[in-house]
C-alpha cells in the first residue's frame, strides 16, 4: 500500500473535483466535506511519502508500471517531499478559512468554486511530483487555467485582471515548453533523470544553452520576476478572498521550485552554477526586484495591493539568493519558499477577514481594529514580524541563511537590498498598525471607541480566526524549528 | 551574399516559418489594443510552438509510423519512420490550448458584459474615471 502513496497524491483530488462538480447538481453541502476529505488524505499521503524519503532516500514511482524513459515517472527526493508538505497544509488552512466567504459571495457557484481549487492543488502537487519535463508543462497549465478561472470569479476589474495573467501566462508556459523541445531536440528523451544523464555533453552547445535560457525566462514570467511582474498586483487584489490565500500564497513559490529543480537537477549545480556572467545578471535582477516591490509597496493603499508588492519583492530573495550559487545561498531560498508561502497565507487570511469585516481593506478603514477584531489582529502583527524578520519568527531565520549566502559569495548589494526591504517592512506594517492602535478623529475622540462599533465591525468569524491563528502559530513554530528542517530535509537538496 | 542567405533559410526554412509566426503572435499580444486580437495572436504564438515540435520530428525520406501489417518481418528500420512522440506531445498540447483560448474567449465576455467594450484604451480610460 505504501507504495501507491505517490499516485494517491494526484489521483485523490484529481477525481474529487470529478466528484464535487457531479455532487454540485445534486446538493452543496456536501462539497465543501468532500473538499475538506480530499486535502487531508492528499495530506497524509504526502506526510507518508515525506517518512518514505526521510528513512530511505528518493521514492520513484512508475505510472501504469512502465519503464521511465517511456513512461512517466513521479520521483520525489526530500526538497519535492518538503514542498508537497507545504501545498496541501496551505490548501488545507485556506479552506476552512474560505468556507463562509464562500457562502457569503458566491453561494449558487460553490460547487465550481471547490472544483477549481481541488483541481488547482492537484495542478500544484503535480508539477512538484512529476519527474518528466513535458507533463510539468502540462500540470503547470492545468494549475494556470484553474487559477485564471478563479480568479476572473473575483470582484470589480477581476475579469481583465484575469484576462491579462491569462496572456502573460501563457507567453511564460509557452516559453518553457519551447525550452524543453530544445533539451528534446538534443537528447530525445523528456524524462528529468534522463536528462540529467544525457546533457552534460552537450552543455557547450548553443542549442542545450538557449533551452535553459527560454525555460528559465518562461519560469520567471510565471513566477513575476521584477520587470515581468505586471499581471500579479491587479490579478492578486481583485481575485475572491476565498481563493486568494490559496492562490497568493502558492503559485509564486511552487514556480520558484521548479527554477530548482530544473537547474540542480535537470542540469547540473556546476552547469548552472558555472556561468558567473548569468549569476551576476540574475542576481542584480533580483536586487532590482526586491528594491522595486518594496518601495511600490510602500505607494499601496489597501493591505492586500500592500501585500502583492511585498510578493514580488519576496520572489526576488528567493530567485536571488538561489542564484548566489553557494550553500547558504541555496538553503536560505529553499527555507523561504517554505516560510514564504507560510506568511502569505497568515498575511493573505488576516486581509481576507477584513474585507469580510469591513468590505475593504483600504488602510483608513482599520481605525480601532486592534479592539475589535483583537484574534485577527494578533495573526496580523505575527504575520507581519515575520515579513519584517523579527526572530523567533521564521522569517529571520531564511533571512540569516540569505543574508550569510550573500557575504559568503560577496554580492553585498544583495545583503544591501535585504536589510533595505526589511527596514520598508517595518514602515509598512507599523504605519498599519498606528492606524490600528492609536488613530483618533480630527477632534480629538478615539476612533476606536466611536467608529468601529457604529459600523458593526466585530470579530471575523470563527473559521478565519481558528485558521489565521493557526497560520501565525505555524510561523513561530518553523521558526523554531528551522535547524531540523536545515539538518534533515534541505541539507540533502545541495 | 544574397545567395547564401537565401540558402541559409531554404535550408531550415521549417525554423524560419516557425520563428516568423511566434514573432507575429508575440506583436499581436503586446503592441494590439483590442483584447480578442492579443488572444488570437496568443493562439498564433501557440501554434507556432507546435509546429516547431511537429518539425523537430520530421525525418528526409521517412513515412508515417504505422507498420504495415506482415510487410516487414525482421528488422524495422528507425530512420524509415518519422519519429512519433512529438506528434503526441502535441496532441496535448493542442488540447492545452484549446482550453486556454476557452477560458480567455469566456474572460473576454465578461470583461465586454462590464465595459461594454474590448477596446483597452476605452476600459482604462472608464476605470481610471471611478
Amino acid at each position: 500500500m505504501t507504495h501507491q502513496l505517490p499516485a494517491l497524491i494526484i489521483i485523490v483530488p484529481l477525481m474529487a473535483a470529478l466528484l464535487i462538480t457531479a455532487l454540485s447538481w445534486i446538493n452543496r453541502k456536501w462539497c465543501f466535506t468532500i473538499t475538506c476529505a480530499t486535502f487531508a488524505l492528499s495530506l497524509a499521503a504526502s506526510v507518508g511519502v515525506m517518512i518514505e524519503v526521510l528513512e530511505n532516500g528518493v521514492v520513484s514511482y512508475r505510472l501504469g508500471g512502465w519503464r521511465p524513459p517511456i513512461g512517466i515517472e513521479f520521483r520525489i527526493d526530500h526538497l519535492n517531499a518538503l514542498v508537497l508538505l507545504v501545498i496541501f497544509s496551505v490548501a488545507l488552512l485556506n479552506l476552512f478559512a474560505s468556507r463562509i466567504k464562500v457562502q457569503a459571495h458566491f453561494p449558487n457557484k460553490a460547487g465550481t468554486f471547490y472544483a477549481l481549487s481541488v483541481l488547482f492543488v492537484t495542478g500544484l502537487a503535480g508539477i512538484t511530483i512529476t519527474g518528466d519535463a513535458f507533463n510539468l508543462y502540462v500540470l503547470l497549465e492545468i494549475t494556470a487555467l484553474t487559477g485564471y478561472a478563479l480568479i476572473g470569479m473575483g470582484q470589480e476589474h477581476a475579469p481583465l485582471a484575469g484576462l491579462n495573467y491569462l496572456i502573460m501566462g501563457t507567453i511564460g508556459a509557452s516559453f518553457y515548453l519551447l525550452g524543453v523541445g530544445f533539451l528534446y531536440m538534443m537528447t530525445g528523451t523528456l524524462n528529468m533523470m534522463e536528462l540529467s544523464k544525457l546533457l552534460p555533453e552537450l552543455y557547450d552547445t548553443r542549442v542545450v544553452m538557449f533551452g535553459f535560457f527560454l525555460c528559465l525566462v518562461g519560469l520567471f514570467i510565471k513566477m513575476a520576476l521584477f520587470p515581468l511582474h505586471s499581471w500579479l498586483p491587479n490579478a492578486y487584489t481583485y481575485m475572491p478572498t476565498a481563493a486568494s490565500g490559496l492562490i497568493a500564497s502558492l503559485t509564486t513559490k511552487v514556480m520558484i521550485y521548479v527554477m530548482i529543480r530544473i537547474s540542480l537537477l535537470v542540469f547540473t549545480p556546476a552547469f548552472s552554477f558555472g556561468n558567473a556572467m548569468l549569476m551576476t545578471v540574475l542576481v542584480w535582477l533580483a536586487v532590482i526586484a526586491i528594491v522595486a516591490g518594496s518601495i511600490l509597496a510602500l505607494a499601496q493603499k489597501s493591505v492586500t495591493r500592500m501585500l502583492t508588492f511585498i510578493i514580488i519583492a519576496e520572489v526576488g530573495y528567493m530567485v536571488g539568493g538561489f542564484w548566489l550559487g553557494n550553500r547558504d545561498g541555496v538553503t536560505g531560498s529553499i527555507l523561504h519558499i517554505v516560510n514564504d508561502a507560510a506568511m502569505t497565507l497568515c498575511l493573505f487570511l488576516v486581509a481576507g477577514s477584513f474585507r469580510f469585516r469591513l468590505d475593504s481593506d483600504r488602510f483608513s478603514e482599520l481605525s480601532g481594529s486592534f479592539r475589535h477584531m483583537p484574534y485577527t489582529m494578533i495573526a496580523f502583527v505575527v504575520g507581519a514580524l515575520s515579513i519584517i524578520g523579527v526572530p523567533p519568527t521564521c522569517g529571520f531565520f531564511s533571512k540569516w541563511y540569505l543574508i550569510k549566502g550573500g557575504l559568503a559569495a560577496g554580492s553585498y548589494h544583495f545583503v544591501a537590498a535585504l536589510i533595505f526591504s526589511s527596514l520598508i517592512n517595518v514602515i509598512l506594517f507599523f504605519r498599519i498598525f498606528e492606524i490600528g492602535f492609536f488613530q483618533t478623529l480630527p477632534h480629538g475622540e478615539p476612533v476606536s471607541q466611536a467608529i468601529p462599533a457604529a459600523r458593526g465591525i466585530r470579530e471575523a468569524p470563527r473559521g478565519m480566526v481558528i485558521s489565521s491563528l493557526i497560520a501565525a502559530t505555524s510561523l513561530i513554530i518553523l521558526g523554531l524549528s528551522t535547524n531540523i528542517l536545515v539538518s534533515r530535509v534541505i541539507r540533502f537538496v545541495f | 551574399m544574397m545567395n547564401d542567405l537565401i540558402t541559409m533559410i531554404a535550408a531550415k526554412y521549417n525554423y524560419w516559418a516557425f520563428i516568423v509566426l511566434m514573432m507575429i503572435g508575440l506583436y499581436a499580444m503586446i503592441v494590439k489594443k483590442n483584447l480578442v486580437k492579443k488572444i488570437i495572436g496568443m493562439n498564433i504564438f501557440q501554434t507556432s510552438i507546435i509546429l516547431f515540435y511537429i518539425s523537430v520530428g520530421a525525418k528526409e525520406s521517412a513515412t508515417i509510423p504505422i507498420i504495415a501489417h506482415g510487410h516487414q518481418e525482421g528488422v524495422i528500420q528507425a530512420t524509415a519512420y518519422i519519429n512519433p512522440l512529438p506528434h503526441v506531445l502535441m496532441l496535448t498540447a493542442i488540447v492545452v490550448s484549446v482550453a486556454t483560448l476557452g477560458v480567455a474567449l469566456a474572460l473576454a465576455i465578461r470583461v465586454y458584459n462590464q465595459y461594454r467594450t474590448l477596446e483597452e484604451d476605452d476600459i482604462q480610460s472608464q476605470i481610471n474615471q471611478i
